[in-house]
């Protein structure tokens, strides 16, 4: 039996470089920085005091401010990108097709901020003074359970946390749900908002931050010889998926076809991958086995390359490793180097560029790199965007915890 | 100095968002304010901290009208 093909057929986003999907791509295109110094908290006792926020979010264009204000910003920022890719799909929510549409939304903390700052309740006046909602308003699967019930989605309804991969296997898992034929609809993706003090102060005590206090715009610089660590930011993707058939039935815009998921584990430490990129390696060699298309064909990697020391070398050579001499002819480009690091929305918004790249025949740049690290010798298209015949993407996320995830999307030719 | 009455509305208002002339006295939390169990654990949690004091769970259960909740206050309050 071949199995059902899916598709996408919806994109929404907020990122450090615009509150939707167009103005972020148009930051992505123009090799903009999205990186500023950090203003919604006070960072002077911090290592690192930058990072990618989002600015001018306006929680009431998506629902009412009394519903928001239960909500820990991550779930606000997830339910909006939600919403933003909802509409862009055109797809109405029927009584019809409700018990066939099913949500999976990840983040790789989830509530950080509400935690932290209820934390403060405790100590500072007592258990008595912990909001009831304190817990539906930051757990993880929230972002979905909210959606499922705003729009009376009644199909599956979860949450995949799997650190920085969180993105990239709750839209591979999506599309296996609907593979599999639990639905025929899923919104599927990832947020993040943990540039609170635990989360700045975590990540900087983990020394995965790159410190480059006195010129922001220039920290995420991928492969450079002269990166520090990665740059913690905020944001959300979501895609709807959907089943080909009931997206032609309907008359959908088609952005691509999700045409294969890898996942695969290093085995090896909890913060650092191997040397050689194994885990990362048989992450992608599982995804475009599962694509069932050959190696040649794959055009564009839209890679992890977080810009760290060790991670971006690593992903190199796992690249090497699987594409041998054809990985000279990839280009391989990091849109972190803009956006910065969005941790468990990174996947979500990492394979909505990818897609775009498809659609726009256009490799998204990697800003900052003046000067490749050792070992760094690919076309990273570096500085800016590359317009090129794309027709298969590779889309990387690597997480703490030695856990990979990578999918493939092919152009779409009916 | 606003009086009991209208420091206990204005609460009411901004917990359960409603604007401030549809907290009438008679008005009821859940019916009439559109507001659910939870909502309401926080109003109460909300009126201990203005009041400085504590509502006991089973005299908060009793508080379902904005009127029972001035009774309460002005019965209590310091």
């Amino acid at each position: 039996m071949s199995r059902r093909r899916v598709v996408v057929t919806g994109l929404g986003m907020l990122t450090p470089l615009g509150l939707d999907v167009a103005s972020s791509w148009a930051g992505v295109l123009a090799g903009r920085s999205g990186i500023a110094s950090i203003e919604h908290m006070d960072v002077e006792a911090f290592t690192t005091r930058f990072g990618g926020s989002i600015k001018g979010f306006d929680v009431e264009q998506y629902m009412p401010a009394k519903e928001a204000r239960k909500f820990d910003l991550f779930i606000q920022y997830g339910l909006a990108a939600c919403y933003q890719a909802m509409q862009d799909s055109g797809l109405e929510v029927t009584d019809d097709n409700r018990a066939r549409i099913g949500v999976v939304m990840g983040s790789g903390i989830g509530g950080l901020t509400n935690i932290e700052e209820t934390c403060k309740t405790l100590f500072d006046k007592g258990p008595r003074r912990i909001s009831p909602f304190f817990v539906p308003g930051s757990i993880i699967n929230m972002v979905s359970g909210a959606l499922s019930m705003q729009l009376g989605l009644q199909g599956p309804n979860y949450a995949i946390t799997t650190a920085c991969t969180t993105g990239t296997h709750c839209i591979g898992s999506a599309a296996r749900t609907i593979m599999y034929g639990d639905a025929d609809v899923m919104v599927a993706g990832g947020s993040e908002m943990a540039t609170c003090g635990l989360g700045l102060g975590g990540f900087a005590a983990s020394r995965a931050l790159s410190t480059r206090n006195d010129d922001p715009q220039a920290a995420s610089r991928p492969w450079d010889a002269g990166r520090d660590g990665f740059v913690l930011s905020d944001g959300a993707g979501a895609v709807i998926l959907e089943e080909l058939e009931h997206a032609r039935a309907r008359g959908a815009t088609i952005y691509a076809e999700v045409a294969g998921f890898g996942m695969s584990s290093d085995a090896y430490h909890i913060t650092l991958p191997p040397e050689d990129g194994n885990g990362a390696a048989r992450c992608m060699a599982n995804a475009v086995g599962d694509a069932g298309v050959a190696l040649g064909t794959i055009d564009y990697v839209n890679a992890h390359g977080t810009s760290t020391p060790a991670g971006d070398v690593a992903e190199v050579k796992a690249l090497k490793s699987v594409f041998g001499e054809h990985a000279y002819q990839l280009s391989v480009s990091s849109t972190k180097s803009m956006t910065g690091h969005l941790l468990g929305a990174a996947g979500a918004v990492e394979a909505i560029f990818s897609v775009l790249a498809i659609r726009d025949q256009v490799a998204p740049p990697t800003i900052n790199l003046d000067e490749p690290g050792e070992g760094c010798d690919l076309d990273f298209v570096p500085h800016q965007a590359k317009e090129r015949e794309i027709n298969a993407v590779l889309s990387n996320s690597f997480g703490f915890g030695g856990t990979n995830g990578s999918l493939v999307f092919t152009r779409f030719k009916g | 100095m606003s009086t009991i009455e209208e420091r206990v509305k204005k609460i009411v208002a901004e917990q359960l968002g409603v604007k401030l002339e549809e907290v009438t006295n008679s008005a009821s939390f859940i019916e009439d304010l559109g507001a659910d169990s939870l909502d309401t654990v926080e109003l109460v949690m909300a009126l201990e901290e203005e009041f400085e004091t504590e509502i006991p769970d089973e005299k908060a259960e009793k508080i379902t009208t904005v009127q029972e909740a001035i009774d309460y206050v002005n019965a209590h309050a310091q």
